[in-house]
């Protein structure tokens, strides 16, 4: 597109479609990466969002579309692309009879890297890591959190430009995920590239320019998060749980909202005329009330539903 | 219509084909890194693993040589030029050390790269590296080859210290013993694709390994058995190791041993591809 000013995009899929047997666990999704940008992928359990990385990684070949990355055309240039990329996959694969020294050594290995350069690499990466005075444990002696940032710390061996991470955070305690987050916006700040697929809504939110939801395999909604949150959503959340509650959705207090949502034993009112609601709420002290902006939690619930699936 | 027509030639043109678990072998250097990190963390544990690598064949040669060959005494094995009487000791030795290098590679190849593969998801963290499948199953087939002629050369020191055989030929038999090293490490790799976990591996052991064992001239001479039997017997990977290599502990040349090495390179080149084609099978998901 000569007509804009954007970069040319690193990464760039097409018309992506997957299908095990009967089941299309991909269908039809086209998505770009720009250099510099953190591309979020979000959706509940089993929308794709593994299968979308293995086929960015040549893993797995799509029945049909296209991929091209920094130049070059997966399969065929697979291990050239590779050579490029870090990659930090859901379940760690650290080699457990090795320190964590010795990880990030044997690692650059595979890319063909020299050991002297390794070598020379290493004591940055574990204080990246936060892991200097680690070097010599293994992973078992390691937190999940420091086993995380190991498999981060070992996916920037090669110093690619992108990277590709896949739920880096699950399973890590709130003061693992602040550091991942601030070591993930450090690399974003070296004009690394990221895709990130995540659970945590406020990861992201916080981390990416922009996002892809994905459910059931297909792309069901695209763009920055504060956008997508204007555009699908009302302003104002209220949530209002306690005794009777429920039996608010009845009372004409509903019309006070654009949308009213009911989960378990909370009533979820979404309005763009927050005021009006409290005030008429104060008339039931006893339900406790709380109001709050609508956040990407709320869109991706109303997205995907409340519904647990299947898979989950 | 035509726009449909064109929309699909070009979806067509863009859809990949899954290609061909059978396709040619792609093997490049990339494998050397792979076989690199399993000798780094095997020299971690080399000499515990080599006490037990070698004490049992060790243990089997002695009871077995000196027990049973103070019972049977000398042996008549056909060499080329005629029947040769040699000591059970030396005809036991010859044979179990090719026992021994089978062992030695379908154990690794079997229960370790399973580890690897499956249990520590190691294979899944080297392919997200420019390195494919195809250099991970070559590294795993000569690391298990050359964990079997590390074991070999152990026992091969013990042999020559218990003064069993001082043939200048068992310079010879050492590059074959390597040869036997692949050859069951690509059968066993087969299997190692097959595996849903390691119970699966008893089954290779005692259904396969076992009877091959008793089949191969390891423990009596094949001419023992009845001819049906023989015929099977003759074909067997290991009886053709055998055959190359204790005439070589008698300081004689094996006969037909271009039949020989033929066979086991044949076991070699369709078991590494047919583990090929599995591997690939188990990983295209």
């Amino acid at each position: 597109m000569a007509s804009t000013h954007l970069p040319a995009p690193l990464f760039q899929a097409r018309h992506l479609s997957k299908r095990y047997g009967d089941a299309e666990v991909v269908q039809d999704l086209s998505f770009d990466i720009a250099p510099g940008e953190c591309l979020g992928v979000i959706g509940p359990n089993g929308a794709g969002k593994t299968t979308t990385i293995r086929m960015c990684l040549g893993l797995t070949t799509p029945d049909s579309g296209s991929i091209h990355a920094l130049g070059l055309q997966m399969p065929q240039d697979a291990l050239a692309i590779k050579a490029q990329l870090g990659v930090v996959s859901q379940m760690d694969t650290l080699d457990p009879d090795f320190s964590c020294a010795e990880n990030l050594l044997v690692y650059g290995r595979y890319f063909g890297m020299q050991a002297a350069l390794i070598k020379e690499r290493i004591p940055s990466l574990l204080e990246f890591a936060s892991l200097s005075s680690k070097a010599h444990a293994k992973p078992g002696e390691l937190s999940g959190g420091m086993k995380r940032r190991l498999s981060l710390a070992r996916a920037l061996v090669n110093n690619p430009k992108l990277l590709l991470l896949d739920e880096p955070t699950t399973g890590l305690d709130p003061q693992a995920r602040h550091l991942m987050w601030e070591r993930l916006q450090l690399l974003l700040g070296q004009g690394k590239s990221i895709l990130l697929t995540t659970h945590f809504m406020d990861e992201a939110e916080r981390l990416c320019s922009r996002l892809l939801v994905l459910d059931h395999g297909r792309k069901i909604a695209e763009g920055a998060p504060r956008d997508l949150i204007a555009q699908h959503l009302e302003p104002d959340v209220v949530e209002v749980y306690g005794v009777g509650a429920l039996a608010l959705t009845e009372s004409p207090l509903r019309t006070l909202a654009s949308r009213v949502e009911v989960s378990g034993e909370t009533v979820f009112f979404y309005t763009g005329n927050a005021s009006a609601l409290a005030q008429a709420l104060a008339a039931y002290p006893q339900l406790r009330t709380l109001h709050r902006p609508a956040n990407l939690e709320d869109l991706f619930l109303k997205l995907t539903g409340r519904q647990i699936r299947e898979e989950a | 219509m035509k726009t449909v027509a064109a929309y699909a030639t070009s979806t067509g043109a863009t859809g990949q084909k899954p290609m061909s678990i059978w396709r040619a072998p792609q093997l490049s250097l990339r494998f050397w890194p792979v076989f690199l990190r399993n000798l780094l963390v095997w020299r971690k544990l080399a000499i515990p693993s080599l006490v037990g690598n070698i004490a049992e064949p060790l243990m089997w040669l002695v009871a077995f040589g000196y027990g049973m060959g103070a019972l049977v005494g000398q042996i008549t094995v056909p060499g080329a030029a005629g029947p040769v009487q040699v000591p059970y000791i030396l005809f036991l030795a010859s044979g179990s050390i090719c026992m021994s290098a089978m062992q030695a590679a379908s154990f690794e190849a079997l229960y370790s790269a399973f580890s690897r593969m499956q249990v520590q998801k190691t294979w899944d963290g080297i392919m997200n590296a420019p390195v494919g499948l195809d250099d991970i199953v070559l590294a795993e087939m000569l690391w298990a080859a050359f964990k079997s002629l590390f074991t070999v050369t152990a026992i091969l020191g013990v042999m020559l210290a218990l003064n069993i055989s001082h043939s200048p030929k068992l310079l010879l038999a050492w590059p074959i013993l390597l040869g036997v090293g692949i050859t069951f490490s690509c059968i066993a790799l087969i299997f190692n694709a097959l595996a849903t976990g390691y119970d699966f591996f008893t089954y290779y052991f005692t259904l396969f390994l076992t009877p091959m064992m008793f089949l191969s001239g390891v423990f009596f001479p094949l001419e023992q058995l009845p001819t049906a039997v023989r015929v099977v017997a003759d074909w067997l990977p290991l009886s053709n190791a055998v055959a190359l290599v204790r005439p070589l502990f008698m300081d004689q040349w094996p006969t037909d041993a271009a039949r020989h090495g033929l066979v086991l390179v044949a076991y070699t080149v369709v078991a590494f591809w047919l583990a090929l084609a599995l591997t690939r099978k188990r990983f295209r998901k």
